[in-house]
């Protein structure tokens, strides 16, 4: 059989062909990209034009709240935050590194864990409002916590749950076999195994999971209005761990409270304009805070990855 | 039993299931005192899920079963029984595996493991124990001035005379070897093989290993296996000039496997 010709005419016109979809592709997948970064940056700069005055004044973070736009400040709200932020973490944190060991370590392979594992699952796409419903009937009415900072942590707590969790057990699964069967073979108790070796190794991935639950919380409204947080606070709770025993301690956690979403919120349903730039000053707080958080849990599991290798 | 062995372990008709997969069938053969003894086989017949056997490593997976009996001496217990704690199995019961698996501590924490996990804190003693282990397993030369690196920060063969330092500092009466060498090059290998003839006056070995080189070079005894059968045990020098059985004169003239 004799061999065609080869015609590299017809090569090139065969490539040049091809190549024009490489370019199409290629500016479709720019302008989607450019649409997110486009979007957020104008919504950033709008932010810091209307809010940038309030937030380089000290007396933004130092005033309460106040009917004149020009002596209003969030020292109510950013205290708020804090606290009940406190509260979510203690709550959240052991909670949901201790259900995400017991589902990934001790829980045997049967349908009921399944189970569980499939709603931890889906916890994390249920409305934060419905987080709120759940917590005005169990913290506020049958437990009897009140409209308090106890009651917002711990319904934060609740929201933040299944990440922390399903981010823990991705932290354990990421660890090799080897590893276990390696403390196992030297005698080691389950308890050993899971505190000397899987928390330590899987300590960056459980404080990224934990900080990026704290981040999502931080700026969550719906729930916490559902169960009655204030809008218009003119006082800080106690500074906790000062009042004198037994229930000194201890009494700002039952104190109502106020937080930064829900200031923002508050100023913005305003008619004045003025408001309306402190609710942007807000806003850069609370973007400013996620983006720490998220920026100290991308560090974190840097330090800690570095050092370990398999 | 050949003059002057006492027998260390002893399979009698010891079968292993995963689920419903019959892994090992009825395997009967003695582990002698201070001898090593290699397990022999094509891929699949079984020779590492019999050494896991002998530290309940099976324990740690669901639907595994075992069925007759490795008795463990002096005490004469039948170590696979339910009613044994694997844990003190493991503990009496040290295990190397395959692939080097430090743990990403410190070298002086890896082999401090085994003695911390049972409680002992005191430094100095620790100290003392980590030396001794990690000059058993030769390597307390090379990291003696930085034990506070890490252990997988060592090179492979390094790695897995860590991982033996780390098996040895608890002073088990039975060292297991799954494939110590087989991610290994020759240099780390031939550094394993001596270090497994010095260990054999102080401990008793059992090794897995799918080389026949290696196991005629460091055995004393060895066990065939194939497809979950023991086909012939014997001392090493006899089983491999003078097989008694077809299949095993197959196996080490390289004419299967």
């Amino acid at each position: 059989m004799a061999t065609q010709p080869f015609d590299v005419a017809e090569l090139r016109t065969n490539i040049a062909k091809r190549r024009r979809w490489d370019v199409i592709f290629g500016l479709v997948e720019l302008v989607a990209t450019m649409v997110g970064v486009v979007v957020l940056l104008t919504l950033f700069i709008d932010l810091i034009i209307d809010g940038w005055q309030h937030v380089t004044n000290k007396a933004f973070f130092l005033n309460f709240p106040s009917r004149r736009p020009a002596e209003a400040g969030i020292l109510s709200a950013w205290v708020g935050t804090a606290l009940v932020m406190v509260v979510t973490f203690l709550a959240a944190a052991p909670l949901g590194v201790a259900a995400a060991i017991y589902l990934e370590e001790y829980a045997p392979k049967n349908w009921l864990t399944e189970l569980i594992e499939v709603n931890v699952t889906n916890l994390a796409a249920v409305p934060s409002i419905v987080y709120g419903l759940l917590a005005l009937g169990l913290f506020v009415y049958i437990l009897g916590f009140g409209h308090s900072i106890l009651t917002a942590g711990l319904t934060l707590a609740l929201m933040i749950l299944p990440v922390i969790i399903v981010a823990t057990r991705e932290a354990l699964r990421a660890i090799p076999l080897d590893i276990r069967e390696a403390a196992y073979a030297l005698g080691a108790t389950r308890w050993q195994v899971v505190s000397d070796h899987l928390v330590p190794y899987a300590s960056g991935g459980i404080l990224t999971g934990v900080i990026i639950g704290m981040a999502r919380a931080i700026g969550e409204t719906a729930p916490l209005i559902t169960i009655g947080a204030l809008t218009f606070i003119a006082f800080l709770p106690p500074i906790p761990f000062t009042g004198e025993p037994p229930a000194g301690p201890f009494d700002w956690l039952f104190s109502p409270f106020t937080v930064l979403p829900i200031q923002m919120f508050n100023w913005l349903s305003r008619p004045q304009p003025a408001f309306h730039e402190l609710a942007a000053g807000v806003g850069i707080v609370i973007i400013v805070a996620t983006l720490l958080m998220n920026g100290i849990a991308i560090w974190l599991r840097y330090r800690i990855r570095r050092n370990l290798t398999w | 039993m050949p003059p002057s062995e006492t027998v260390k372990a002893e399979a009698r008709r010891f079968s292993f299931y995963y689920g419903n997969t019959q892994a090992l069938k009825e395997v009967t053969m003695p582990v002698y005192d201070k001898r090593v003894t290699a397990l022999i086989g094509p891929s699949g017949c079984g020779k590492s899920t019999f050494l896991r056997s002998f530290n309940r490593m099976h324990d740690l997976y669901p639907n595994n079963r075992y069925e007759g009996e490795i008795r463990l001496y002096p005490e004469n217990i039948n170590l696979v029984a339910p009613d044994v704690d694997p844990i003190e199995i493991r503990m009496r019961v040290a295990m190397v595996f395959q692939k080097p698996n430090p743990f990403p501590k410190s070298i002086f924490d890896n082999v401090a493991y085994g003695l911390v996990i049972r409680g002992i804190t005191n430094r100095s003693e620790l100290a003392d124990r980590v030396e001794m282990a990690l000059k058993g397993a030769a390597l307390w030369d090379e990291v003696k001035d930085r034990l506070d690196a890490l252990g997988t920060s060592l090179s492979g063969g390094q790695q897995q005379r860590l991982c033996i330092a780390r098996a040895l500092a608890t002073e088990p009466e039975i060292l297991l070897l799954d494939e110590p060498t087989s991610a290994l090059d020759p240099i780390a290998t031939a550094s394993i093989e001596d270090l497994v003839s010095e260990l054999s006056d102080r401990v008793t070995i059992l090794v897995v290993t799918h080389n026949m080189q290696q196991a005629a070079r460091i055995s004393d005894y060895t066990a065939f296996m194939f497809l979950g059968e023991l086909i012939e045990f014997g001392p090493t020098d006899e089983l491999f000039v003078r097989p008694k059985e077809k299949q095993t004169e197959d196996y080490i003239t390289g004419r299967f496997g």
